[in-house]
Formats: C-alpha cells, structure tokens, sequence
C-alpha cells in the first residue's frame, strides 16, 4: 500500500527515459508525454484523497526501519503540493504542444521536462535531509536544461548566472546538512525534529538553521537573495518561463515551512518572528516596487513571483494556524494563478510578437477572450473578491493584526494596492488603447493556445466561490504540520 | 587532525570565492570546482575522522568508522561532476554566442 507513493516520481521518471529514446520523433512524443501528464494528474488526485481520507502514508525505502533508510513521507500538505504541482505542468505540457517549435521540442524538451517533475515531487515526498538536497539537484539539473533550451544568446548570457547563484546555493546546502548532522548525527528529518528538541534550539543550532534558511531563501527568491530571478526567467518560452515561475520558488518555499515547522520551531521569537518575518516585508515590498518600475509583460509577471513568495513567507513568520492556513491557501491561489498569467504572455505574444507594453495595444477589440480571461487572473492575483486572492490573502493579514504585527501587515495591504496598480497597467497598455499591432496579426487565432489555460482560470473562480471548504483543508494542513508530534510518530512509529 | 582539515577547508573556500568574485568566465566555473571540493571535505570532516574497523558488526571490533558521511560525500561528488561537465558547455556556448569571457561585458540592460 504505502508503495504507491513513489510512484509520483517513478512515472515521470520512467517517461522522460521513453522519451530520451525518442528524442527526433516529436509526434510521438507529444503523445507519450500528454498521456503520461493526463495519467499522473488521474493518480495524484486519486493519491490526496486517500492520504486526506487514511492519514499519512510512510514508505521505508528498502525495508529498513526509519531513522536508518530513506524515507519518503506523503502528508496532506506534501499531497497538497504534488496536485498543485500535477495541474499546472499538465497545463504548461499542453501548452507547451501548440507553442515549442518542433525544432525545440527535438532537442529533449520533453524529456528535461519530465526529470524536472521527478525532482519537484521528489523534493516534495522525501523525508530525508539529504535526500531533500538529491532531489534539488535533481530539479536543478533539468531547470538548467531548460532555461537554456533553444540557446538564444541572451538565455546563454543569464541562465549562466542562475547556474552559477544556484551551484553556490546547493554548496551551500551541503555545508547546512553536514553541520547538522555533526550536531544531532541523523539525517532523517522526524528523527532531526526529535535530536533538536532535546538539544533545545541555541548558538549553533540556530546558526544552522539560519543557513538553510539562507540556502531555500535563494531559491524561492526572498529578500536580499532574489536578484537572479527576473532576468533569467525573461528567457525562456512562455510555457517554460510559466512552469518555473509556477513551480520552481515554491520548492523553495514549500522546503522553507517544512524545515521551520518540523525541525527548526523552538526559538520562534528569534527565527521566526524577526528574521522570516523582516525577510518576508521586504521580499513583498522590493519586489512590487521593481514590478511598478517595469514596462515589459513579462518582467513585471517575474517580479510579481518575488512579492507573492513574501506573503507566503509572512504567514509562517506570523506563525499562528490561521496565517500558516492563509500561506498554504496562498501558495495554491498563487501558483495556479501565476502559471495562467505567464501562459497568457505566450499567448499575447504569439499575436503582438513581443512583450514590451509600450509596443502593444488594443488586444481587446481583436482578441476578446484573452482580454477577459487575462483580466479574472490579473485582478485575482491583486485580491479582489470573489476570486481566490481575496481569500488567501485575509487569513494572512487578519492573522498579522491579530498578533499586533502591524507593520508587516500594513506592508501586506500596500503591496496589494501596489500590486493592482502593475495589473491595471499591463491591462491598460496591452489590451486597452489604439490597436498597435498589424491586421495581419490581428487575425491570428490563439483559441487553441488558450484551451489549456482556461481550466486554470476557472480553477482561481472555483478558488474563490468554495473558499470555505479549502480554507478549511488548509487549516486542516496548518494544524497537522505545526503539530510535529504528528509528522514524528507516523515516520518513526512509536 | 580535525583542526587541520579545518585549516585547509577554510583556505579551500576563500580560495573559491576570490575566484567565483573574479571576472574570467573560466574563474567562475573553476571557483564553483573548488567550492565543492571544499564542501566534500567539510563533509566528511564533520562527522570525526574517526578511525576504526569497517562498520560490520560481527567481527568483534569496539571502534567503528561512520559509514555515513562517505555515503554521503560520494553522492555529493557524483553530483558537482555532472553539474561542473554542464556548466563547463554552458561556458563555452556563452563565450561562443558572445566571443567574450569578460563578465562585465555580459551584462544586460533593460532593453535589449
């Protein structure tokens, strides 16, 4: 039974090896990958449900028993994550199949694609220490591959300094895992969250846990450490640039929470509510401000991931059940949204040829559907109701005033606004105004380039009119991951 | 023995931040080589040089080496290989797209 949960990372594994074989053969290999995203998509739902309905599931890799062999833990919020990770690159696939030149897709696209996810849900499922940093490298190696996919001189130019900041992150991890395990000499995360409590969280150990906060804070790009992201993320293709923008910093994220609930939780007045809070301000308030400052489509998408990872850092920095809940809501609202909003650049760029806003125009009259879809993203990622970024981020910031956190959550509500202004900007430049583009590109039909992209759209809606029901899942996944005792006894069982 | 494992890791590691600060697109990529080299070390420092008898316990031996950490290093090699051999293609094709080495001159501005 408990089996079943490696294969979220055997069935992308096995795909993306297929697919190697068959690299030249794109027809064939849009088939394969389609069927195996639809498959996994199918699998994963049917796998949060059983996790949500039984509890956690534990797989003991080679049988051994818990603190010696690598173990892989599915818990609703790991659950949580996979699903979310599963809608989204089915999306950006299917996307991916009407926009990627065949000329592209014969050069391993696919295949990096499919290794990308084996690291992501690794990443997710693992609870080992070391093992979490396997599968970021993993993860990395594919993100290199695909960042550079199509070797444009200027994806050269900047994903050569994404290699290079993320190298010396992981570097960095090591360093983080071998204090560690000098300090408490385990590696297996419940059994970590035991030795740490016993040795009560002072002087070295909060320097350890500072360093892999430092490490995950590169890269899901908090503040001071976000500088690499949004020219590298300019890149790529819409549907890669969509996918990382999606995906990738919420690795990080994700990796952030669960080392500071589950391990790191004894000196929260330090850890938590000075430097992940500080951290999360800044990370919302810069990023905003380089969005304002931008006039490019795409940039200003890219500097909206760096604001948004603040809102998802501050809940665990305010560090009640109610903001963790509001984080975990937020990071389902945002990674849907986002990947929309990226997939909706492709497809403005697919008609207009670029994604300076100053160049663009007019999209409204000639392209309706694009306007208005973009237009329920674009004001659910700002927060206004009834879509789901109204309701993930009240928790968050109800929950700061409730703590007397009020800076950080008057800088939350600022950002907000700072945030819907930027939207309203690219709305107004790119799809308002004088018609800049030419009737030839007038006249190009994008309906199939936005099918893939409406379920998430009408995701965000659904976000939004069931807010009770989810926010009640998240408060459910709060609970349980700020209540290690939980996460210990089902790993180590006793 | 830990101490000067110390030393050395420590001169290790200024050794590749001089070279991933220098501005030689071959300097950053060498930096990123000696930076896990002195990561490795770090890591099978950390644990105690321990020395002992192979850690099979049937053999009536008191003192056992941790089998652990050299575990651990080997996956950490096998890594920084694959991820240098990259970064080394990635190096050459950059320099290739942009006949130049000097990082200062791939810079980008706002509009290309």
């Amino acid at each position: 039974m408990s089996n079943l949960i490696i294969l979220p990372i055997i069935i992308p594994f096995i795909a993306g090896a297929i697919l190697t074989i068959f690299a030249k053969r794109h027809k064939l290999q849009r088939f394969i990958s389609g069927f195996t995203m639809l498959a996994l998509l199918i699998f994963t739902v049917y796998l949060a449900v059983l996790v949500y309905q039984n509890g956690m599931i534990v797989l003991e890799a080679g049988n051994w028993p818990a603190p010696f062999a690598i173990v892989l833990v599915a818990d609703n919020f790991a659950m949580l994550m996979l699903l979310l990770t599963a809608i989204i690159s089915t999306a950006c696939l299917f996307f991916a199949f009407k926009t990627i030149t065949p000329k592209r897709e014969k050069f391993y696209f696919y295949p990096f694609y499919f290794f990308l996810l084996v690291g992501v849900n690794g990443a997710f499922l693992t609870g080992d220490i070391f093992n979490l940093f396997v599968f970021f490298e993993v993860l990395l190696l594919a993100s290199y591959g695909l960042i550079v996919h199509g070797g444009t001189s200027y994806q050269l130019r900047e994903s050569f300094k994404y290699v290079i900041i993320n190298v010396f992150t992981s570097a960095l991890f090591v360093v983080a895992v071998a204090w560690l395990y000098s300090v408490t000499g385990t590696l297996n995360m419940a059994h970590l969250s035991e030795r740490v409590a016993e040795l009560e969280q002072t002087g070295v150990v909060n320097t350890i846990a500072m360093m892999f906060f430092v490490v995950f804070a590169t890269k899901g790009a908090l503040f001071p450490l976000y500088f690499w992201l949004p020219k590298s993320y300019f890149g790529p293709p819409a549907a890669i640039a969509a996918l990382f923008g999606g995906l990738l910093t919420k690795v990080g994220i994700y990796a952030i929470i669960r080392v500071f609930t589950l391990i790191f939780y004894h000196d929260i007045g330090y850890t938590h509510k000075i430097i992940i809070t500080v951290a999360a301000g800044f990370t919302m308030l810069l990023g905003v401000l380089g969005a304002v400052s931008q006039f490019d489509f795409k940039r200003i998408l890219s500097y909206h991931i760096i604001s948004q990872v603040g809102y998802m850092v501050m809940g665990l920095g305010i560090f009640t059940p109610l903001a963790v809940a509001g984080a975990i809501f937020y990071i389902a609202h945002h990674m849907i949204v986002k990947t929309a909003l990226f997939l909706f650049e492709g497809a403005a760029k697919r008609v207009t040829g670029q994604s300076d806003l100053r160049q663009m125009g007019g999209l409204l009259k000639t392209h309706p559907w694009l306007a208005w879809l973009f237009f329920i993203a674009a004001i659910s990622l700002a927060g206004i109701p009834p879509f789901s970024g109204f309701f993930s981020k009240f928790p968050i910031i109800l929950a700061g005033f409730q703590e007397g956190q009020y800076i950080i959550a008057g800088v939350a509500l600022l950002v907000g606004l700072l945030t819907l202004f930027s939207m309203m900007k690219i709305f107004g430049f790119a799809f308002w105004g004088e018609q800049k583009h030419t009737e030839e590109q007038a006249k190009i039909k994008i309906g199939k380039v936005l099918l893939p992209i409406a379920p998430l759209v009408a995701l965000t809606i659904i976000l939004g009119l069931a807010a009770e029901p989810i926010f009640q899942y998240s408060l459910a996944i709060a609970e349980e991951i700020m209540e290690p005792s939980i996460y210990i006894d089902s790993v180590l069982k006793e | 023995m830990e101490i000067l494992m110390s030393i050395v890791i420590g001169i290790v590691f200024a050794v590749s931040v001089y070279l991933l600060l220098s501005k030689n697109l071959i300097r950053v990529i060498l930096g990123t080589l000696t930076i896990s080299h002195g990561v490795h070390l770090l890591l099978i420092t950390m644990s105690e040089l321990q020395r002992g008898a192979p850690p099979l316990l049937d053999l009536g031996e008191e003192s056992f080496t941790d089998p652990l950490p050299q575990a651990l290093v080997l996956t950490a090699i096998v890594i920084s290989f694959g991820v240098t051999s990259m970064l080394l293609v990635m190096g050459y094709r950059t320099y290739k797209a942009h006949e130049t080495e000097d990082l200062d001159k791939l810079r980008g501005s706002a509009d290309e």
